[in-house]
């Protein structure tokens, strides 16, 4: 089976291997980067005064601690938490009815259904409408607002349809004949049949809650202790940042200080994603696979 | 007359049938479809603030009819140009340099021989796509500073302001960073089409004596073609959506002659200055003009390759 390789053949292929490690250290390096700084003293970083660095230099935790003393922080963990664990548990339940009823065949107003739904991924109202639409319910300063106006994305619906589809009917069928109900058909038939597929969706709302910040800072402008952790980070790290920029530069010195602190506080929001993604790496691809085929 | 009546008669009998038979499932439903009936088709039903001198009190029905004053203001303004001008830019340049770049990707890839090593340059290029644009924000800030990573490095160490205040360098910071976190994961949906292949194609191919370069050219670009077009379209719909939040965390004052864009000044003006007439108008501008591209953009294909969204 192996034929012999021609010489452009072997350069090409040295060439894409160097290429793809680049790419790999390219992605990574960032982030390594900002673990390192994390854990090193602020001081002897700021007379490396920038380069690369590999290791950390002066291995030390103090950022950690700080960034943990402020309260702002630890109230933004435990908000997030909330959002992600109810957000999605509720998104999961109603996308998963929502595709259910997508997936049924011989019932009479499915395809209008389907059409009012699938409509919305083309034209939508625009985002001052829907804040009127969120803030005309009630929700402006309550934690609802972070979950109920996003409950459900309809691409990942229909991504759960698909899956849904693709169980053979001929076993609802049976069910029905066994004079099973639709909730019966779908939490004994299709839930436990299409698990892998429920997972990505889990995941990619689960990512989606972690990672949103500009829903609570628009709907909670004025209840900053229900802000999500990707919000209080903004303001500590970006918001802050542009204020001493523009004012000058005699708060320098303490802007210093702060930079381990900054890295600290990037990995604090971002390790559970990194911790969790090796294991659930495949699951994502294979939603996205599932997305691409319905096209 | 009487068939007309008859037919009538049936649907009204099919339809007491549906609902006694799947009664249940449209209950079921009930709570999605009040969730899009309330949270997307009333925001639609909203965009007639577009024609009106909102008021908050007394909501759309109270509200008087203005005609196109909210959008005679929205052309007038006199960063209308500027936005538009910035939108397009960032949005072409994402598209140029954006778009190829996970489709080289995946050919890359594709060419690589060792299993694990393709396991690891997915796993680890697909990483960036989960962190949050808050995070990235942040380190793409950090690393532009005087004395981080990259401004350093490529200043070697004598740069004396951050790279983000340098307007001419807003519409690379974006698009870079954009290919960072994107490309890797931009490249599983051709990855997922490359595995689609036949591989008789090849085997034929090879048969028939073709080099590896002629099997690219003439076997995988044509395979992949369907779905780089579906996808270019889709990315051409959007030629004047640059999205507001990596906006906000990137924009400055020294910067905004470059970086503030189309939907930026529908939140500036719809969020944070509550002028909700106007920016509804610039919203629905904006939408008019992404269903022209993608239109345009889907007859222009239809017209040189045959392929089409629909």
């Amino acid at each position: 089976m192996k034929a012999k390789k021609s010489i452009g053949r072997i350069i090409f292929e040295i060439f894409n291997t160097v290429l793809m490690i680049l790419m790999v250290l390219i992605s990574i390096y960032p982030i390594w980067y900002t673990l390192i700084a994390s854990v090193s003293d602020s001081d002897s970083l700021m007379r490396l005064g920038g380069g690369m660095l590999w290791l950390p230099v002066n291995f030390n935790l103090t950022a950690y601690q700080k960034a943990f003393a402020n309260s702002s922080i630890a109230t933004g963990y435990m908000n997030t938490l909330f959002v992600v664990v109810s957000g999605v548990f509720f998104s999961m339940l109603f996308s998963t009815i929502g595709a259910y009823f997508l997936s049924r065949e011989n019932v009479m107003f499915q395809r209008q259904i389907t059409f009012f739904i699938i409509f919305t991924m083309w034209f939508s109202g625009g985002l001052i409408p829907f804040y009127i639409a969120v803030r005309d319910a009630g929700m402006l300063n309550s934690r609802l607002s972070l979950i109920i106006p996003s409950l459900i994305s309809t691409f990942n619906m229909i991504i759960l349809r698909t899956a849904f589809a693709a169980v053979p009917s001929s076993l609802s069928e049976s069910a029905v004949i066994d004079g099973a109900g639709h909730l019966t058909v779908l939490f004994r038939i299709m839930i436990p049949l299409s698990g892998a597929t429920l997972a990505v969706i889990g995941l990619y709302y689960g990512v989606s809650y972690w990672n949103a910040w500009f829903n609570a800072s628009i709907f909670l402008q004025s209840a900053v202790n229900k802000w999500p952790l990707q919000l209080v980070l903004r303001q500590i790290l970006i918001v802050n940042d542009t204020s001493s920029m523009t004012s000058n530069l005699s708060a320098g010195d303490q802007e210093k200080v702060g930079e381990s602190i900054q890295y600290a506080v990037i990995i604090i929001a971002t390790l559970p994603i990194l911790f969790i993604y090796p294991f659930i790496q495949k699951y994502f691809v294979s939603g996205v696979m599932v997305g691409a085929v319905k096209g | 007359m009487i068939t007309q009546q008859n037919t009538r008669l049936r649907y009204k009998e099919r339809v007491r049938k549906d609902f006694q038979k799947n009664f249940s499932l449209y209950l079921l439903m009930l709570p999605v479809i009040l969730f899009y009936l309330y949270f997307h088709y009333k925001p639609m039903y909203g965009l007639i603030m577009a024609f009106q001198n909102y008021n908050v009190r007394t909501g759309i029905l109270g509200s008087q009819l203005v005609g196109l004053k909210n959008f005679v203001r929205f052309f007038a303004d006199p960063y209308f140009k500027r936005n538009i001008v910035n939108t397009i830019n960032i949005s072409l340049a994402n598209i140029v340099f954006g778009f190829p770049a996970p489709l080289i990707l995946a050919l890359l890839i594709n060419e690589l021989q060792k299993k694990w090593f393709v396991k690891t340059v997915q796993t680890i290029s697909y990483m960036p796509h989960f962190i949050s644009l808050v995070v990235i924000c942040s380190m793409v800030r950090n690393f532009l500073q005087p004395d981080g990573l990259i401004n350093a490095f490529l200043s070697g160490g004598k740069a004396t302001e951050s790279m983000l205040n340098n307007a001419g360098l807003f519409v690379p910071i974006y698009v870079l960073s954009d290919i960072w976190q994107e490309v890797g994961f931009g490249s599983i949906i051709y990855i997922a089409a490359l595995s689609g292949i036949d591989v008789e194609l090849y085997e034929a191919a090879k048969i028939d004596g073709a080099g590896r370069i002629r099997q690219t050219w003439n076997i995988t670009l044509p395979c992949l073609m369907p779905t780089v077009i579906v996808l270019l379209i889709l990315r051409l719909g959007n030629v004047l959506t640059v999205g507001y939040e990596k906006i906000i965390l990137l924009t400055n004052p020294f910067n905004a002659e470059t970086s503030e864009v189309l939907s930026y000044y529908i939140y500036q003006k719809g969020i944070l200055s509550a002028d909700y007439g106007l920016a509804t108008a610039a919203g629905l501008f904006n939408s008019f003009i992404n269903c022209f591209f993608v239109i345009a953009a889907n007859k222009i294909s239809r017209g040189v390759s045959g392929l089409s969204l629909w």
